[in-house]
């Protein structure tokens, strides 16, 4: 752990990043900038499990395999989304959420 | 003294580039910022001695899913286009919701009394990481690794058929 730096105030950073993807998740219009909310969304997560780890339970490894899960998942979360989005724009010739109302009842 | 530097640099980093990421008008700008916000988060994984979680997220994070969607980004929109943004009132709901959503999640942590592990850390290193990662013994990982590796080519796959042209189709 960080001399004099104590485990809320990671968690602070990353509560404080979760919310403000939560913010551009709702108020953007952009498919692709609303999978960068989320990006921001899943990286305060790993902030939250890597400092739980080292600051309670410095003996486990379970932090490390969480953390190298939820990035894998990101990782093919973004691949599937971006090959989505750029069917998506092929067919629309737009990626803003307002003009892919096709399937909409 | 200068790991608390570091931190508050770090974290002031975090900050302002998560800010500028959801408020930006320009896509291909947030990219960048979000760039910055995952590179210093590798900086606190590195401040908290956990190199290979700094490595792995410098490697997928800020240079694969970064570069992917700086690729999409040039691919499906013009470099002077500004991204529509919520009405008013819209944006006005979403950050009431935010900011009482992070002021109760802050009221809850900032009361909890965490107590630190006093015991000894025992500094693992990418070695140890990595042979837990692949050990089908006790304490072994190598169940969710297998997991997650089919989800990475089941995602590949399917990234690759759903992206693919269907010319058949248009004709």
């Amino acid at each position: 752990m960080i001399q004099n730096i104590p485990l809320s105030y990671f968690l602070t950073i990353s509560t404080l990043m979760f919310f403000l993807g939560i913010y551009g998740f709702l108020t953007r219009r952009n498919l692709i900038t609303m999978l960068m909310s989320v990006e921001l969304i899943l990286n305060s997560v790993n902030i939250n499990f890597v400092a739980f780890n080292k600051y309670l339970y410095p003996q486990q490894l379970q932090g490390h395999f969480f953390i190298l899960i939820i990035i894998a998942v990101a990782a093919a979360e973004a691949a599937v989304a971006i090959a989505i989005i750029i069917n998506i724009y092929r067919n629309f010739k737009s990626i803003d959420v307002e003009n892919v109302d096709e399937m909409k009842y | 003294m200068l790991n608390e530097v570091m931190f508050y640099l770090f974290a002031l980093v975090i900050l302002v580039f998560s800010v500028m990421t959801v408020i930006t008008r320009r896509i291909l700008r947030a990219a960048v910022y979000l760039l910055f916000v995952l590179v210093s988060t590798a900086g606190l994984y590195f401040m908290l001695s956990y190199n290979f979680l700094a490595a792995v997220q410098l490697t997928v994070y800020a240079g694969g899913i970064v570069v992917l969607v700086i690729f999409s980004i040039l691919l499906t929109s013009h470099l002077s286009e500004r991204a529509a943004m919520a009405s008013m009132k819209e944006s006005l709901l979403s950050a009431l919701a935010t900011v009482a959503g992070a002021a109760l999640t802050l009221m809850t942590i900032l009361r909890y009394g965490f107590t630190p592990n006093q015991g000894a850390d025992p500094h693992y290193t990418i070695t140890d990481v990595g042979t837990a990662l692949v050990s089908y013994k006790r304490d072994g990982y190598a169940l969710p690794f297998e997991v997650v590796s089919i989800l990475l080519l089941a995602a590949m796959i399917g990234a690759i058929v759903v992206a693919k042209k269907e010319r058949t189709l248009k004709k």
